[in-house]
């Protein structure tokens, strides 16, 4: 049994949301300059090239990449001989989130209740949390920041399993010409096909967050995210939606297993500031 | 790449001088107004009552940043999606605003108010927070204070590059664009 004082989970939350908000990932840098090498839209290149120099502004500055600085997301991998000492989890991750958005000037952007009074709880808390207990004793975090403009784009369908491979393709293009300028071009798709309806939610969001290049293991999906990718590129909307061809930087499938009746497809849209960290602890 | 410099406030003639994929820099007074504050001036206006500020010939920025950091005019301030404030535009329109700043498709009934006044939509880059913040000289919230960052602001600008999406015409770039760069897939 290893003893961990929730604190620590308090400080670690807290410095992944500091981090993630103001310094955007090696990997999106990458594939933002690539985009500029790939793209004929002369104004899609100049968008381009204003991305990269905000995220250098924002890197250097510490001002956030984008002012809608997310709700917070976290994957949590808890490790089953680990005995918590402190209070209570929930209180320390949320406790971190807020003194991170406090402390980085962060947009606190959560209502407490959805429908009637939506009255912002002014510290960007609660988080979402998923936790998965584990065997081991470690703790391994995945914290993400979502911004609306994209999370409102994403959409779910229940195909049956007829619809197979082309279905799960068309569900996929479908939500991204529907999305068109709005998830802020160019963006990462995150797909989870499989599970029962809120867990190829989960998977989608979760996929998001993989880094750009990453491919499934299994060549039959890495395959049909290559192909997604293509026909996403195909389509035109480009940088900002004002024409172009790099409409997205990647497609992320996760798959999982699911009914003999079913085959859910889930379709999270993630912008080009696509923040997110990972710790252990 | 050639911008056209505008500053505020804008007048009919050149609004209707602008055309869908002109890049544009403003220089000057712009305000900030976003879900909540579009809300409260629809509902005034739907009361009979008169607007609070004078919208005649100025420009919106539909945006919510984040707070300053000490010795910064404004925090991050990239534009948000402005269809949410579709329902509320056309009334706006009617009543002169010419301008409005925002990122993502707007509605018929906005594109025809457009047409109708001689007004221009604007996209600034989404999720370009931090190199429009450096744009941004000053940043004051004149109305609905309590609504912090959704609060209505006057924002000095300096060449915040945007670029014209919509036209006082109904030519849209969100349309053109990607037709003009759309592949069939193999
Ligand atoms: S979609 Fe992303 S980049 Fe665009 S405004 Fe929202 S968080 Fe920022």
């Amino acid at each position: 049994m290893r003893e961990i004082h929730t604190d620590k989970i308090r400080d670690a939350v807290r410095q992944l949301y500091l981090d993630m908000l103001c310094t955007i990932g090696d990997d999106i840098t990458l594939a933002l300059r690539s985009g500029l090498e790939q793209e004929e839209s002369p104004i899609g290149c100049m968008l381009l090239r204003q991305l990269l120099e905000n995220n250098e502004i924002a890197r250097n500055e510490r001002v956030g990449i984008c002012q809608d600085t997310g709700m917070a997301i976290l994957f949590v991998e808890l490790g089953q001989e680990i005995h918590l000492t402190g209070g209570s989890f929930e209180d320390a991750v949320n406790q971190g989130v807020r003194e991170a958005y406090e402390e980085g000037y962060f947009r606190k952007s959560v209502v407490d209740d959805p429908l009637f009074d939506r009255i912002n709880t002014k510290d960007n808390t609660p988080a979402v949390i998923h936790l998965r207990l584990l065997p081991g004793d470690k703790i391994c975090i995945t914290a993400m920041a979502k911004g609306f403009g994209s999370e409102n784009m994403s959409a779910m369908r229940m195909l049956v399993p007829a619809d197979g491979e082309e279905g799960v393709l068309k569900t996929i293009l479908d939500t991204v010409r529907q999305a068109g300028p709005n998830p802020c071009p160019p963006i990462i798709v995150g797909v989870g096909i499989g599970g029962t309806m809120e867990v190829a939610a989960q998977l989608a969001k979760y996929a998001t967050a993989r880094p750009i290049g990453d491919r499934h293991a299994d060549p039959r999906y890495a395959d049909l995210e290559q192909k997604a990718l293509s026909a996403i590129n195909a389509l035109g909307i480009g940088p900002g939606g004002l024409g172009g061809r790099v409409t997205a930087l990647d497609v992320h499938i996760e798959s999982c297993p699911t009914h003999i009746a079913g085959l859910p497809v889930a379709v999270n849209i993630c912008c080009h500031a696509s923040r997110h960290g990972k710790c252990e602890i | 790449m050639d911008y056209k410099k505008i500053t505020p406030p804008l007048n009919e003639m050149t609004a209707r001088s602008l055309r869908a994929g002109d890049l544009v820099m403003i220089s000057g007074i712009i305000y900030t107004g976003r879900d909540a504050a579009h809300k409260r001036l629809f509902e005034l206006l739907e009361k009979g009552k008169e607007l609070p500020l004078d919208l005649r010939d100025q420009i919106i920025y539909y945006v919510g940043p984040t707070p300053a950091r000490p010795g910064r005019a404004c925090g991050s301030a990239g534009p948000t999606t402005s269809y949410r404030m579709d329902k509320y535009t056309p009334a706006l329109l009617d009543r002169g605003l010419r301008g409005m700043i925002g990122k993502g498709l707007r509605s018929n009934e906005v594109i025809e108010a457009m047409e109708r006044n001689g007004a221009v939509y604007f996209a600034a880059t989404g999720g370009a927070g931090a190199l429009i913040s450096s744009c941004i000289t000053e940043a004051v919230p004149i109305l609905y204070e309590d609504l912090g960052t959704e609060a209505i602001h006057q924002m000095h600008v300096r060449n915040f590059p945007v670029t014209v999406v919509i036209d006082s015409l109904g030519n849209n770039l969100y349309e053109q664009g990607p037709v003009r760069y759309r592949r069939d897939t193999p």
